[in-house]
């Protein structure tokens, strides 16, 4: 200890006679005293083994598995199209020869908020921004000659993820492929969606039974089917500092975990089929002990106060991204440049899998050049920087695990906010999240206004930007046209007291206790459509009550 | 005394972003203006009605799902039926560029399109009611 002893006495010396305190001042993201140079006065007082550790092993700061990027870089991904159920099969089909097996399926607005093409609500959307889904006619549609056995279907659905789920199991019937044998994800994260995203339907706590519900099915019938993907990206996106978006996704997090150990499951069950879905923004130091932080303060949570025993239970898996609301519409080559920045911090965090935005996602669909100027800044940072060859390559620093223990704190402390209030239901109700995320937009947009926060091209070194051609998902009216008519064919095919009946059924069972996947599995055979179905539970739900502020 | 400009900050349809909605809301308010917010998922016809009960002076859409173009016509022809054609309607969000003059001749009194700063719709108000302030 004398050597610190010595060192802090020499540190004093040093700011006095360089005379550091008229230095410019810097601060954090969230605009905290930043200080000049870290020492190992800073990092004096962690002990190794205990908080910083080795990789793959409890609390996980290092990285989630020992060799990390040395066994294979992380998965690459990207944000490809959609179209028409036919367009859709057409591209699976394409991929699946490729060898690819791994299919991603959007679905537009309307089958996201549990709507019919044909309902008025959905007007101008269908078919939009993804797949239009209204009833398994079109599931069957979407997977025609396509083995369930041997595709990975990843399906971004909430709300109606439990009647979705429903119409892949059925469909797995029709093939004859038993659930287990299914394999994909779903990310079935209501909360997030009331924060941010708004695509919800029922009020919070029947919504928080019907994700258990999926939850348990999958945990008890379909192993290879992953309930969960947690997001802190909507949350980020709308504007929440990166200390609220992992302090909200966590909260909500605990809240899916508590419940489903309620219903009954033991943690060690489902836990590890948990991932996370994060942005990532360009203050690369900060990031990357934001996202150890995170992987500490997970494995904890998951020790700790769940009592997990399977190190495979606590682990803090995410995919990244760099958040679009980063990239701007002025001279979007720029945005090459803050993607490669944004990537190498999630790289330094750690990152499971990037799904890594083209330069021009702030005003267009990729083309396929910007496509693969994506995938490109990827490869180049895999291949070519050496930043793969030794794990968490920040270890150690004095700055870097400084941050990390200040981060773990600060998001620590901001599930307990949540916590004292009753949980991320509760505070989603009161409006809560919600506010911090809109006072935070607002001080980096004020921020930004002032120049105080720099935007290359935007408030400084601006030069004169040429208009660019935007665009965005088109509207099909021959589309609509012949989903609404196909569903309007399959209401008139099908027996409709059987319907009647289903759906009464449904409407018993949401009232009680049930488990309403089987009820779902076989509602759905009988062609009620999707909108049909949301109906009925809204009748039992109610809908979410969104607190109006700005 | 002058009366506070009222304005009334609406999402209609579907699309769930409403950073730019709010964070714009605030600028009015900043300014002393008065604003109501309607949430998501409205109807042009719940707007039209909302912008009549509430008696607002202007009514700010936020569209960000391209759809822009019917919900204004929905909601001009709304405020024509209601009698409320006077109310001042500004229009912001992922708007192309060649769709600018089609909205203002349907009646949309401005329009900020992406890249558009964030004070852009306060500065206008701040012109287009200058008697009031």
């Amino acid at each position: 200890m004398s050597d610190l002893k010595d060192l802090e006495t020499r540190l004093k010396a040093w700011e006095e006679k360089k005379d550091v305190a008229s230095l410019p001042e810097a601060v954090s993201d969230l605009n905290e005293p930043l200080k000049v140079v870290y020492t190992p006065l800073d990092t004096a007082g962690i002990d190794y083994m205990d908080k910083i550790g080795l990789p793959g092993e409890y609390p996980y700061t290092r990285g989630v598995y020992p060799g990390m990027y040395r066994v294979r870089p992380w998965a690459m991904r990207l944000y490809s199209g959609f179209g028409t159920a036919e367009d859709t099969n057409r591209r699976w089909k394409f991929l699946l020869e490729k060898g690819n097996n791994g299919v991603a399926c959007a679905f537009d607005l309307p089958t996201q908020m549990g709507l019919d093409s044909d309902d008025p609500e959905a007007e101008d959307e269908v078919g939009r921004v993804g797949v239009s889904i209204d009833s398994l006619r079109d599931m069957e549609n979407l997977y025609k000659d396509l083995p369930l056995d041997r595709i990975v279907s990843s399906f971004n659905i909430n709300a109606p993820a439990a009647v979705i789920l429903a119409m892949y199991v059925a469909l797995g019937e029709q093939q004859g492929v038993p659930p287990e044998k299914l394999t994909g994800t779903l990310s079935n994260d209501i909360l997030c969606e009331y924060v941010s995203r708004g695509m919800w339907v029922f009020s919070a706590e029947p919504a928080l039974r019907l994700t258990t519900d999926v939850v348990e099915y999958c945990t008890r019938h379909m192993p290879r089917f992953y309930p969960f993907n947690i997001r802190g990206i909507i949350m980020r996106e709308a504007g929440a500092s990166m200390v609220d978006e992992a302090a909200f996704a966590f909260s909500n997090a605990v809240d899916y975990i508590q419940s489903a150990v309620e219903r009954g499951l033991g943690v060690d069950e489902f836990a590890r089929r948990i991932s996370f879905f994060f942005s990532t923004g360009t203050q690369i130091f900060e990031e990357a002990a934001r996202y150890r932080a995170a992987r500490r303060l997970w494995a904890r949570i998951m020790k700790e106060r769940f009592s997990a025993k399977d190190p495979a239970s606590m682990l803090f898996r995410f995919t990244g991204t760099v958040g679009g609301s980063f990239y701007r519409a002025q001279e979007p080559q720029n945005n090459l440049v803050r993607g490669a920045y944004g990537l190498l911090s999630n790289v330094l965090g750690g990152v499971q899998g990037m799904l890594h935005p083209a330069l021009d996602e702030p005003f267009a669909i990729p083309t396929e050049e910007t496509a693969k100027l994506a995938l490109r800044t990827q490869q180049i940072c895999a291949y070519e920087t050496g930043v793969t060859k030794v794990v968490d390559p920040l270890g150690g620093s004095y700055y870097v695990e400084a941050l990390t223990d200040k981060l773990e704190q600060d998001i620590e402390k901001g599930i307990q906010v949540i916590d004292d209030m009753g949980g991320a239901v509760t505070a989603i109700e009161k409006g809560v999240m919600q506010k911090a995320i809109a006072d935070e937009a607002y001080r980096v947009a004020m921020e930004e206004k002032s120049g105080k926060r720099v935007v290359v091209g935007v408030n400084r070194f601006q030069s004169e930007s040429s208009p660019r051609k935007m665009q965005y998902h088109r509207f099909d009216p021959g589309m609509f046209e012949r989903q609404v008519a196909r569903t309007q064919e399959v209401r008139e095919e099908r027996d409709n007291r059987a319907v009647a009946a289903a759906l009464d059924r449904l409407k018993r069972e949401a009232a009680g206790e049930e488990n309403l996947l089987p009820c779902l599995v076989d509602v759905v055979k009988t062609y009620a459509t999707l909108g049909e179905i949301m109906n009925a539970l809204k009748e039992v739900f109610g809908t979410f009550k969104e607190p109006l502020l700005v | 005394m002058r009366r506070k400009i009222r304005i009334l900050m609406a999402k209609p349809g579907l699309d769930g972003h409403d950073r730019g909605a709010k964070a714009v809301a605030r600028t009015f308010l900043d300014e002393g203006m008065e604003v109501i917010y309607t949430g998501l998922h409205q109807s042009p016809q719940q707007i039209v009605n909302t912008a009549v009960q509430e008696d607002v002076d202007v009514i700010a859409l936020s569209v960000l799902s391209g759809t822009h173009m019917s919900v204004c016509r929905k909601i001009i022809q709304g405020l024509k039926e209601a009698g409320a054609q006077d109310k001042t309607l500004i229009v912001g969000g992922t708007i192309v560029e060649e769709d600018i003059a089609p909205l203002k001749e349907a009646g949309v009194a401005e329009v900020f399109p992406p890249g558009s700063p964030i004070d852009a719709g306060v500065e206008y108000l701040r012109k287009r009611f200058a008697d009031r302030l």
